[in-house]
């Protein structure tokens, strides 16, 4: 459905130091910097994927976004998405495609929320049909009726996301870019939106690509994902393989009676200890945790266990570091 | 065409909720029709010489242009289009199945005629009903009125398309201001805002006749008082056409450009 093939986008950022004497400077010089958004990124998805799309801030998720859904012309590279290159058959290939920018808004500020529905229902030319049977399906799943009459401006943040992820359905496209589309939402508006995405991707067999920086969206929806640093793609698989590669530790924190002796077992770490309770780190790979609680039993009278999989965050952070982003 | 045509109404809508900005602007034509005609009729009392255009015509001339004055001047313009570029908004107008240039002559065009329904018919009635010699005349004919509306129209769309190169610009400049000015003052002026054209120099004039602005409203507006006669009219109209065509060619050009190169600004 997707097959993107080493896109490479670059931009000119002005740069200047602070102070009047730079910026007068600057007036008749300007430094220019290249920024390499994308360097020869390439990927390709199937349709009912649901991708998500992840990376640091300023890594180049958006601008992949952006090439993808037609809006910038890469310096080189090819993409083709249902058989459409996008900034050359822009007009034509839109139609397919629903777009959410978390950051943005695509709703008319000062009218109801159902105008501008209207509008697009217009601008995409659905007919009449299909416009009321995607309408009521989004505001039963999406809980829409209370808004629809509200101008937008009166929505909160998370009531106007949730408009803005039913505008871009409206046209029932087949594939659904969303922009961070959790932004500053609370934990409820959160839980809705996810399920929403699930919903609607097992019913219509919708192909979703996501970019967020909430690992838990990425827990929650994505099967497959993409992980892009500095314009590269370092890693794109199952977030299962992800985990095994990467998050082979597991965090065994431990209660015991008061003693003297050390805790040390080879493939552990002790991230933290006092005198009745002790953090370790433990490496799957070198130890099992069984035997771990094992050794640790024979030494210390242990009154509670528990064991947790290293936080998808966590795992995030220690790429980015393996990777110096 | 009908997604357009949704544009239209749903920023005409928009625009017909600002009723106090309507009142104010009101009032402030008023105010400036009153000032420009009180100073032509002191230039009109003292003068030896036949002037190019009478009082009466005159007098019609200010308050058409007081009236729709929203249809017609440059500095009217949409922030919310400026800001689209320069915030970056413009990365959702790009993923519409439209052309940028359509959906958006759509937007200024509504905007400007929302702003004008507001504003013009009080304006007109009571300059009908004004003592003289402030009254508004009527057009001399049905015909000459059929002539002006045409003209008014073909005006409208002309300048819209003049101000699209503004919107235009921006994505190179990323601020409005210098060409809002440049335009907005070059523009006017040889709109006949400032100095009705039959009253500038014959070089002037000449200038004028070579640039697109005289046809948005000099042209339309003297069409009503019969100063411009209908045998000349009709060759005006067909001149408001070209420039028409020529300037929405030139302006979809300059944009698709423009949108080649498009930076979608803050992230």
């Amino acid at each position: 459905m997707i097959s993107v093939q080493g896109l490479n986008k670059s931009f000119k950022v002005a740069r200047r130091s602070s102070g009047l004497r730079q910026a007068t400077k600057a007036l008749f010089h300007r430094d220019y910097q290249t920024v390499h958004a994308l360097s020869d990124i390439s990927f390709s998805i199937q349709p009912g994927e649901i991708v998500g799309y992840i990376g640091p801030n300023g890594a180049g998720k958006s601008t992949t976004i952006k090439v993808m859904s037609g809006i910038l012309v890469p310096d080189s590279g090819s993409c083709e998405i249902m058989g459409y290159t996008p900034w050359k058959d822009r007009a034509r290939y839109v139609k397919n495609i629903g777009v959410v920018f978390g950051q943005r808004s695509q709703l008319w500020w000062d009218v109801p929320v159902i105008d501008s529905f209207e509008l697009l229902r217009d601008i995409y030319k659905v007919s009449p049909s299909e416009y009321k049977a995607n309408l009521s399906l989004l505001v039963e799943t999406l809980q829409l009726s209370d808004l629809l009459h509200t101008p937008v401006r009166q929505l909160s943040l998370g009531q106007r996301m949730r408009c803005e992820i039913a505008a871009s359905l409206l046209h029932s496209p087949t594939l659904l870019f969303l922009d961070e589309p959790t932004i500053g939402l609370d934990a409820v508006s959160k839980l809705a939106v996810r399920q929403f995405i699930k919903t609607y991707n097992n019913e219509r067999n919708l192909t979703v690509i996501l970019t967020t920086h909430d690992m838990n969206d990425i827990e929650a929806l994505a099967e497959r994902l993409i992980l892009i640093g500095k314009g590269h793609i370092l890693f794109d698989g199952r977030l299962k393989a992800l985990r095994e590669k990467f998050g082979a530790h597991k965090t065994l924190t431990i209660d015991y009676k008061e003693s003297a002796s050390n805790i040390d077992i080879i493939g552990t770490t002790i991230l933290s200890q006092t005198g009745q309770r002790a953090v370790l780190g433990v490496d799957t790979k070198q130890i099992n945790v069984s035997e771990v609680i094992g050794k640790l039993s024979e030494q210390l009278e242990l009154s509670d266990v528990s064991v947790e999989a290293q936080p998808i965050e966590e795992l995030i952070v220690q790429l980015y570091q393996e990777y110096e982003l | 065409m009908k997604p357009y045509f949704s544009v239209i109404k749903l920023r005409l809508l928009y625009g017909l909720q600002y009723r106090g900005a309507a009142f104010a602007g009101v009032a402030t034509q008023f105010f400036w029709g009153f000032m420009y005609i009180m100073i032509f009729e002191a230039f009109y009392s003292h003068t030896h010489t036949e002037p190019p255009m009478t009082l009466n015509e005159l007098v019609a001339y200010v308050w058409l242009q007081q009236a729709f004055l929203t249809l017609m001047a440059l500095w009217f313009s949409d922030n919310e289009i400026f800001d689209l570029i320069t915030k970056g908004n413009i990365a959702y107008e790009l993923c519409r199945p439209c052309e940028l240039y359509g959906l958006w002559y759509a937007k200024l065009l509504a905007q400007r005629l929302a702003a004008a329904l507001l504003r013009s018919f009080p304006i007109l009635i009571i300059a009908f009903l004004l003592p003289q010699p402030y009254r508004m005349m009527l057009p001399p004919s049905l015909t000459t009125f059929l002539f002006f509306l045409i003209a008014l129209v073909l005006g409208l769309l002309i300048l819209v398309s003049i101000s699209m190169f503004i919107y235009i610009s921006v994505f190179i400049t990323m601020s409005p201001t210098g060409s809002l000015l440049m335009l907005g003052v070059v523009g006017e002026f040889f709109a006949g805002l400032i100095l009705p054209i039959p009253l500038m120099p014959s070089w002037m004039q000449v200038l004028a006749s070579c640039l697109p602005f005289r046809w948005t409203m000099d042209f339309p507006f003297r069409v009503y008082s019969g100063q411009i006669p209908e045998d000349q009219a009709w060759i005006g109209l067909v001149v408001q056409l070209v420039w028409l065509v020529v300037l929405v060619i030139l302006g979809r050009f300059c944009l698709r450009k423009a949108l080649g190169k498009v930076v979608v600004q803050g992230g």
